[in-house]
């Protein structure tokens, strides 16, 4: 191994500098980690657009990444926490289990893609797909998301504080929606659905994992949802496909 | 006036164009308003294995000596990139098919007869069951568009990653398991309500294109610290491209999966119609990885319509390291058995062409969710049937690479055969048979 790592001095972080060392022996080092290590709280600086940084992760950390990440960046994340101190380049936190990822900058298509669980938050916008097929995590972009966003979402919430693009929530199964800026349009089988106190809820417990309850009004908001029509494949229903 | 009555008449004459499946078809359709889905692969006479024929040794070639000479039949597959290839004591593997479209015992049988022969058995859409993983001593993770199932664990439990870019009955295409066979547990595997017919998408979520797979195939070696092989399955449309772009994204492994190849469920419009026969895509695929200097360094796997060691010695004489079963599998298990005659009768079909494996009322146990229906299937004695048919395909290409001189049965090689058509030589680009005529050849495809 050898791995660059420094002892930064000053918050008794790990210290790994991606200038010297490879994304390979960071996640190596990463999913070395014993159960019991002490070892909780890390920094990468220089990612420079590198992909798969802390892919894979299973262990309750912290790591805070200085810079803009590649593709991938913490795919499949279990229980880690992972700040991305930049922009995050295709699928950021696809197939997360759980933990948490914040990206302090805009993420490009299909964020959060797939996951089953955890909280990705995104301070500016996301491409298009953001959290497409998701299936269980909670999304919430700050700025606005792309077209086909939560494509074939299955489940978990989608929390969208600016604007949709369009064929929002195509072919949606029963992942929840909530937009408070406008909706280029809506895809096949999803429609607006009444905003009642238990959506009103659901949205403030969001809100409020990502740090920003009593921030936006909640009134502000529009819930989507599946109709539910195509759930069944029928002839009938040819034309929404 | 003539006397008709005694005016000698013509046969009726059925036509060719508009036969009776077509005329049938027409019907149902016109009922209907909807396409036939079905499952297996492409059922229409299609230039195959069959017309090739292997030579065997004479006055220039020395033969092996049957039961007594050593005809090696291992395969190592993932020795490019990955920490811990797959080794295999016979080059036939099974492909994937889902818990969901199978039932739990029919899983469990493939993985006993497979782990018994020393190979290997692969996951399908939906995920991995505890029974699949601890009835198969060798297991292939697949890593689907709709990732229904996928979680990390399971990834770093398998032995093998398959990336299914598409598959043979269906190459472009989804699938949709229809709400008779989703279960609470099916349901439970896949995120979704019990009993809603099923999409599984046609594209990946988070990658487009060999560029961008590239990447998706770093990600998850470094997710399993480089330790898994990562195969790369194609649906065989175009296969020598295909071939080429999977190891240009860093495949260790490339499956091509010809259009005999089954499905769970898809219309048969397309399963008919689009892709091309697993004869045609051999050695396409072995030309794009000779081409490249891979061969035999990335391994290939082919599949689709493969039922005896002959087609197994053709596709390794073709240049395939491997081949997969699918169908013939789920016969060695049981399904069409004539012995549910009655039943398939009941189901407005017969034993040896029950296709309806989407509605999961397979008599024989098979590909269905019904939990009596289930029963019907004893895990034990299908997975020691299947056991038995793997052993015989292995016996049975051994034995023609003995008779072309082989110690091993990767050393068959196209020189090894003829072609009986003009349509196989020139897909399998060997001579036809009595001739050193090889059709639209000169080394190109």
């Amino acid at each position: 191994m050898t791995l660059s790592v420094t002892q930064a001095v000053l918050d008794g972080a790990k210290l790994v500098d991606l200038s010297t060392s490879s994304v390979r022996e960071l996640n190596a080092a990463l999913h070395a980690l014993a159960p019991d290590s002490n070892e909780t709280f890390w920094k990468v600086a220089h990612p420079n657009g590198r992909h798969a940084i802390a892919a894979g992760l299973d262990a309750d950390i912290d790591i805070e990444i200085d810079g803009p990440v590649g593709y991938y960046c913490a795919g499949m994340n279990k229980r880690g926490r992972v700040v991305i101190n930049g922009n995050a380049g295709v699928g950021v936190g696809e197939n997360m289990m759980s933990g948490f990822i914040h990206v302090k900058g805009d993420a490009s298509q299909s964020a959060g893609a797939t996951a089953h669980g955890g909280l990705l938050v995104i301070d500016g916008n996301a491409s298009a797909r953001c959290g497409i097929s998701m299936k269980g995590i909670d999304i919430v972009v700050k700025g606005s998301v792309g077209h086909l966003s939560a494509f074939m979402g299955q489940a978990g919430s989608l929390v969208v504080l600016g604007d949709a693009g369009e064929a929002l929530g195509d072919s949606l199964y029963e992942a929840r929606l909530f937009v408070r800026g406008t909706v280029a349009g809506l895809g096949a089988d999803c429609i607006e659905k009444e905003m009642r106190d238990e959506h009103k809820a659901l949205l403030a417990e969001k809100l409020k994992a990502a740090g920003i309850l009593g921030e936006v009004d909640i009134g502000e908001f529009r819930r989507y949802g599946s109709a539910r029509t195509l759930y069944h494949f029928h002839v009938d229903n040819v034309s929404s496909y | 006036m003539n006397d008709l009555t005694n005016t000698p008449r013509t046969k009726p004459r059925a036509s060719a164009t508009f036969d009776e499946y077509t005329l049938s078809e027409i019907r149902r359709a016109a009922a209907t308003g909807i396409y036939d889905i079905r499952g297996a692969g492409a059922k229409r006479k299609l230039p195959h294995f069959d017309d090739l024929l292997f030579l065997g040794a004479s006055m220039s070639r020395y033969p092996l000596e049957g039961y007594r000479e050593k005809c090696s039949t291992e395969v190592v597959l993932g020795t490019r990139f990955a920490r811990k290839p797959i080794e295999l004591k016979i080059p036939i593997t099974i492909a994937g098919m889902s818990f969901g479209s199978l039932s739990a015992n029919a899983k469990e049988a493939l993985g006993r007869g497979a782990s018994a022969m020393g190979t290997s058995t692969t996951t399908g859409d939906g995920g991995m069951t505890n029974e699949e993983r601890g009835h198969s001593t060798q297991l292939v993770y697949q890593y689907l568009p709709s990732r229904y199932g996928m979680n990390p664990d399971d990834l770093k439990r398998a032995d093998a990653i398959e990336v299914v870019v598409g598959q043979g009955a269906k190459p472009g295409g989804g699938g949709m398991l229809l709400g008779q066979k989703i279960t609470e547990r099916v349901a439970g595997m896949r995120t979704l309500p019990v009993g809603i017919d099923q999409r599984s998408a046609c594209r990946h979520p988070d990658w487009t294109g060999p560029d961008d797979l590239e990447i998706k195939i770093e990600e998850l070696r470094e997710i399993t610290d480089w330790e898994k092989p990562i195969y790369v399955k194609v649906g065989a449309a175009r296969p020598y491209y295909d071939t080429a772009l999977a190891v240009k994204s860093g495949a260790d492994v490339v499956v091509v999966d010809g259009m005999q190849g089954g499905t769970a469920a898809t219309q048969e419009i397309f399963i008919e119609h689009v892709g091309i026969p697993t004869l045609a895509a051999v050695r396409q695929a072995v030309k794009a990885l000779q081409d490249l200097g891979m061969h035999r360094k990335v391994q290939l796997i082919v599949s689709g319509g493969i039922r005896n060691g002959a087609d197994v010695a053709k596709a390794l004489a073709l240049g395939a390291d491997a081949v997969a079963i699918g169908t013939a599998a789920l016969v060695a298990l049981g399904d069409n058995d004539p012995h549910w005659q009655g039943e398939y009768e009941k189901l407005g079909t017969t034993a040896g062409a029950y296709d309806d494996w989407h509605e999961g009322r397979d008599p024989a146990g098979i590909t269905t969710q019904d939990p009596e229906l289930m029963k019907r299937l004893d895990p034990v004695a299908a997975g020691r049937r299947l056991a038995n048919y793997l052993a015989v395909l292995t016996l049975e290409c051994q034995t023609i690479a003995r008779a072309c001189g082989k110690s091993h049965v990767h050393n068959l090689e196209p020189e090894d055969l003829v072609a009986l058509t003009i349509e196989a030589a020139a897909m399998a680009n060997v001579p036809l048979a009595g001739t050193n005529w090889i059709p639209g050849s000169n080394g190109n495809f």
